[in-house]
């Protein structure tokens, strides 16, 4: 039973809360495949679906490759279908990924992310993610409980967006917050109800009046175009996603963003970063104003879309900019410092970049004061 | 076909409607061999239809009454499948009847 702690609000995990998402949106088909740290969220969403409170057709599959298989399927047949993943299923799952994305079935996924392998480990970072990132979903990272919970509320819309029609990925870090009790709101059954709406795709495959072909076959005549029709639909997400975060924020009276601005007025050196790890830099960022130092924080909600331009705006001000990827990119650069450098170019901020807590290693506030400080190795804490 | 047309006029994903597609003419990719029926050994199964890869097996209702030389590809899929051997393959320059139908006592020329 969860936890009441202050009036209105209960303490779940990550997983149960955006579990309780997927019940009150009450998707009609729900394929999946069981892996750490994704079980909590299908372990408590079967319970709920066997509870009564939805009345989901849950599809136990033999793998992610079939699970993403067959919620495309039925997605594209006419249900509202959603499944959940993390690390080595998604990388099992990517092949179809891409096949959801260029198939624009506007699925919703929940993720638990978490490292690949090899080696084996089991805990956060965001290379499962990164892997797939060029595949034409959209990926939206959570900091808390409470904002997984909330996109998982606010993806349909965005997937199911005439304008979007790509599948949507809440992104939530592996055990610190699927595994993690924080206290949340949970918006009520009929208002989520009502937000959401009845799923519509267009053309579905199985309108025997008006038949279709779908997964067609496009040579050099026309898969140039339909994989352009991606970047167009991806630029119009932004406003869609701008859109419905404000139509939500009204409903429960929290803020949403595609980036948050911590700190940012008036700050010379801003960290930038997705997920939970957040709320430690947050937390150093308030220690370091108290004694006067211009410092800030640029959360990244938003990691597909890529919000160049906003984040071009948001940094109009810094002098230096610290970028933190939770993957790792042998031979290269990892995702955000790359993409940072490119928002950047032709900016006279200073850009550095760090890679932290890989396979789950925490990033602790002296870490953080150090990274303030131009004081971090490239790899945060390192042993060499 | 009426020229390509630009991305802004494509179907989500590429899918296509009835009215999108021009009607290929597959019988000309035919290699040299065409099926031809023989209708009195012919059982009217329809597993030939069920099993072609195309559209060229002609039904009128649920009876089997010849091939379509414009989607025809001379796969030999149906006459692989044809329970009782009343499909056989012949040379494309063979003269057939009309639909490539024949009845036991006419016979290819």
């Amino acid at each position: 039973m969860p936890v009441k702690t202050q009036e209105g609000a209960q303490l779940l995990t990550g997983g149960d809360a955006v579990a309780n998402a997927m019940a009150q949106i009450d998707p009609d088909v729900f394929p999946v495949y069981p892996i750490t740290p994704q079980t909590p969220i299908i372990q408590t969403f079967a319970k709920l679906v066997a509870n009564g409170k939805a009345s989901t057709e849950i599809v136990n599959v033999e793998s992610e490759h079939s699970a993403m298989s067959a919620t495309i399927g039925s997605a594209l047949a006419g249900a509202r279908s959603m499944t959940a993943t993390s690390s080595q299923g998604l990388a099992l799952m990517a092949e179809v990924v891409y096949i959801a994305a260029g198939m624009r079935a506007p699925i919703v996924m929940a993720v638990g992310n978490r490292a690949l392998s090899a080696p084996l480990n089991i805990h956060c970072d965001h290379s499962d993610s990164m892997m797939i990132r060029d595949s034409g979903v959209i990926q939206l990272f959570a900091e808390s409980v409470q904002e997984a919970y909330d996109l998982m509320v606010m993806a349909p819309r965005i997937a199911e967006h005439p304008d979007v029609m790509l599948p949507v990925l809440v992104c939530q870090d592996g055990f610190t917050l699927t595994h993690s009790e924080e206290p949340l709101e949970l918006t009520p059954d009929e208002v989520v109800k009502d937000f959401v709406g009845e799923y519509h795709v267009p053309l579905p495959l199985l309108d025997v009046e008006n038949v279709t072909t779908k997964g067609i076959f496009a040579l050099q005549d026309y898969y140039t175009e339909l994989r352009y029709a991606m970047n167009a639909a991806m630029e119009k997400a932004v406003p869609v996603i701008e859109e419905v975060f404000g139509e939500y924020s009204k409903i429960v009276d929290r803020p949403f963003g595609i980036l948050e601005e911590y700190e940012i007025e008036g700050a010379e050196r801003v960290i930038f970063l997705m997920g939970s790890t957040a709320g430690t830099i947050k937390d150093v960022v308030d220690e370091l104003r108290a004694k006067g130092e211009k410092v800030g924080l640029l959360r990244l909600v938003s990691y597909r879309p890529f919000p160049a331009e906003q984040i071009r705006k948001a940094l109009a001000g810094a002098t230096e900019v610290i970028v933190l990827d939770r993957s790792d990119a042998p031979g290269s650069v990892p995702s955000l410092h790359s993409e940072m450098a490119a928002a950047l170019y032709g900016s006279s901020a200073k850009l550095r970049a760090h890679v932290f807590g890989l396979g789950g290693r925490e990033l602790v506030p002296d870490e953080a004061r150090a990274i303030f400080a131009g004081e971090a190795p490239t790899h945060i804490a390192l042993r060499s | 076909m009426s020229g390509l047309r630009p991305w802004q006029e494509l179907s989500p994903g590429g899918t296509i409607r009835p009215t999108d597609a021009e009607k290929p003419k597959t019988g000309s990719w035919r290699t040299g061999i065409k099926p031809l029926a023989d209708l009195s050994k012919c059982t009217n199964c329809l597993l030939c239809w069920l099993y072609c890869p195309d559209s060229a097996i002609l039904i009128e209702d649920t009876t089997f009454v010849g091939f379509d030389d414009y989607f025809c590809k001379g796969c030999e899929v149906c006459a692989a499948v044809c329970p009782v051997g009343a499909i056989e393959m012949v040379p494309e320059e063979t003269e057939t009847p009309e639909r490539w139908v024949m009845r036991s006592d006419e016979s290819a020329s």
